[in-house]
């Protein structure tokens, strides 16, 4: 295990996916002579070439659409969005071509292509650069989606979404790319979609969560501890295949549950898990199921008011409190 | 004559060379041979998309049904000197130009009867033709979504350094789409072996194209730096003439290419639309398929210089309507698809791990 930041861990992925399978290659703006904006591709062009590493125009709807048609034909792109705010102009071409082709060809044309990028809130970033996007993209079948929240998920993810032979978004954080943890120095290091990660086990209440609000929520949990409530907190880390068993393992153990997301709460992706627990464990429910998101605003940019849009570790444990009925 | 397309294709793949002699000279350089072959296709075409509705007026094919009709040598012309690993890949009316690159009658009718034989196993319907074997790659119903599809198709092949071309069909209205021109911008910066064709009909739909662009057509592909030209869609000859040659340039590495293929439209824009009304008058309509009838233009052209006889047309023409009947026969004989077929293919590669599907419906297993 070597400790590295969850930028190494996407560059390693995918350097050591394109130096396997030579179908794989990476477009987008400013992946190749800039190193990538947020520097996920550093030192790849000069590895694989400009042949597999590609330096887009400003065209998200463009070379999204030039990603999905090299897939119908046999390559594995890995199209960079500087980030996934940009990809709702590529949005025709990800549900209406990639996430239909396989079905309406009757099986005859796969599109086997990863979108990745940043997805929500950095700092300051304001309205048009500080959205979460997991809803467009995990709402339409066809589409898989995968959110890695730490170095090792980070990579072992990445690996399986580049070799998986259907579109999936692949949704990083800003705000993580400097974060560090162990990840394993195997080549064969692939995490399964599909498959949730307990990062901290408790018996009290269950948190729900995905993507960078997985550190928000083990604040949460570590503060909890402090008050003598053992909170367990469970990392999707995959949407779509979503891990129903160990959700449903998790809050049949604890019998209560918040959902932690960075998005919006109306038909957000807690919306669905939501649903899905009150359909299957209804009878193990000692409280009703919370949610904690964005304010169903746009984002602002002002410091404070950002800070009060977000969901907070304080927000997380006053909705522990809550189902937990303490005050 | 076979009832099937098998003959057809063969015929269709023969590598056509232009003869010194035989009254080739007359016929743009292509031989009378080829010329009456490609007289054959344009009747299937002609006559198939009447099959076509018929079926539609009598609810036999649903939803929206786009006819080619008026059309037919923008079709053949531009996909018969292709060969057959190059790709076509165009927009919603595209039946003909389905049959053009040889995909089997049968297949496309029972496409449009969404049945099981199908070339999409009647999952995609008239908007979306997809047979891969022909590298037919569909069949797309949102206007301009396609041309990107065509440039990834040539980005593939140029990354595999192989010879194939990509042929992109569009209608007139897809030049004022962005994703028209952020393709056509990588299409010319990486020299991708696309030729992007739009089938200017003049309407997009209902508004005529001089009423949503100043620009003319070929101007807004000249403004990427990929060569362009007009071309007379009605008379095949001269269309498969010029295929010919720039298909021969760009598998030479000659970059893309972009074609103004001028054509017309002898039907509504769909099924459910008026043939003329608002937009066009009917003397119009009337005078262009008086005029500009590219069966008749290649029949006439064929009968002056001496290489068809009104018979030898009357039998290839009843020989187009036996292999149209057989389509409709067939699609008509097919059985609806499978109920089980409404959960397979939506993923290609059903994970062990985690739930894909959401709606709580039973699932025949692994569903494909």
């Amino acid at each position: 295990m070597a400790e590295i930041t969850y930028r190494e861990a996407l560059n390693q992925a995918l350097r050591e996916e394109m130096a396997r399978d030579d179908s794989v290659f990476l477009m987008g703006e400013e992946v190749a002579e800039y190193d990538g904006a947020y520097k996920v591709s550093k030192g790849l062009l000069d590895e694989f070439g400009e042949k597999r590493v590609v330096d887009s125009p400003i065209s998200e709807l463009g070379f999204a659409g030039l990603g999905v048609g090299a897939a119908m034909t046999g390559l594995r792109p890995v199209i960079e969005f500087m980030t996934f705010n940009f990809s709702i102009l590529a949005l025709d071409q990800v549900i209406n071509s990639a996430a239909k082709m396989y079905y309406m060809s009757d099986g005859q044309i796969s599109c086997p292509i990863v979108f990745r990028g940043p997805t929500g809130a950095a700092l300051q970033l304001a309205a048009q650069h500080s959205q979460a996007c997991e809803t467009w993209y995990v709402h339409s079948p066809g589409l898989k989606l995968v959110t890695p929240a730490t170095p090792a998920d980070a990579k072992g993810l990445l690996k399986a979404a580049i070799r998986d032979n259907d579109p999936v978004a692949f949704m990083e954080g800003e705000l993580l790319y400097n974060f560090k943890g162990e990840v394993p120095e195997d080549d064969d290091f692939v995490i399964p979609l599909g498959v949730a990660d307990v990062k901290r086990e408790g018996e009290d209440v269950t948190i729900l969560t995905h993507g960078k609000m997985v550190h928000v929520a083990l604040q949460a949990a570590t503060k909890l501890e402090k008050d003598g409530v053992h909170a367990e907190v469970v990392d999707l880390r995959s949407l779509r295949p979503l891990d129903v068993d160990t959700i449903l393992a998790s809050v049949k153990k604890t019998n209560r549950a918040v959902y932690v997301e960075e998005g919006w709460s109306y038909v957000g992706v807690g919306a669905q898990i939501v649903s899905l627990i009150q359909e299957e464990a209804f009878d193990h429910l000692d409280a009703p199921l919370l949610r904690v998101t964005q304010a169903d605003v746009p984002m602002p940019y002002a410091k404070n008011l950002e800070r009060l849009a977000k969901p907070s570790a304080d927000r997380v444990i006053a909705a522990c409190n809550r189902v937990l009925y303490r005050n | 004559m076979s009832t099937d397309t098998e003959t057809r294709e063969e015929e269709a793949m023969t590598d056509e060379t232009p003869p010194q002699d035989g009254g080739a000279a007359d016929l743009n350089g292509i031989a009378p041979e080829r010329a009456l072959e490609i007289l054959r296709e344009m009747l299937l075409y002609r006559r198939f998309e009447e099959k076509a509705e018929e079926a539609y007026a009598i609810g036999k094919i649903g939803g929206f049904c786009h006819l080619h009709i008026g059309q037919e040598g923008a079709a053949a012309g531009s996909i018969l000197p292709l060969r057959g690993d190059d790709y076509v890949i165009s927009a919603y009316r595209e039946h003909t130009q389905a049959l053009a690159k040889g995909v089997r009658p049968r297949a496309v009718m029972a496409e449009l009867f969404g049945r099981r034989d199908g070339s999409s196993g009647g999952k995609g319907g008239s908007m979306h033709i997809f047979d891969v074997e022909h590298r037919f790659m569909g069949g797309h119903g949102i206007v301009g979504a396609q041309v990107p599809l065509a440039a990834g198709f040539g980005w593939t092949i140029r990354y595999r350094e192989g010879d194939q071309v990509v042929v992109c069909f569009m209608g007139d209205a897809a030049v004022n789409q962005g994703a028209f021109h952020e393709a056509m911008n990588m299409a010319a910066v990486w020299d991708l072996p696309v030729i992007f064709v739009v089938e200017n009909n003049a309407y997009g739909m209902g508004t005529a194209f001089h009423r949503v662009s100043r620009t003319e057509i070929h101007e807004k592909a000249s403004a990427y730096g990929i060569p362009t030209e007009v071309v007379n869609g009605q008379d095949v000859l001269e269309t498969y003439r010029a295929f010919a040659d720039m298909i021969a340039k760009v598998r030479d590495g000659g970059g893309p290419f972009f074609v103004d293929l001028h054509t017309y439209r002898f039907k509504g824009h769909s099924m459910s639309d008026p043939v003329s009304g608002t937009y066009r008058s009917k003397e119009e309509v009337e005078g262009k398929i008086e005029s500009a009838d590219p069966i008749r233009v290649l029949a006439d052209r064929l009968k002056d210089a001496g290489h068809l006889t009104q018979k030898r047309l009357e039998e290839m023409d009843a020989e187009a309507r036996e292999m149209s009947q057989d389509a409709l026969e067939f699609a008509d004989a097919s059985p609806p698809p499978d109920p089980e077929a409404l959960y397979t293919h939506v993923y290609a590669e059903i994970n062990p791990n985690g739930r894909l599907f959401f709606d709580g419906l039973e699932r025949p297993g692994f569903a494909r």
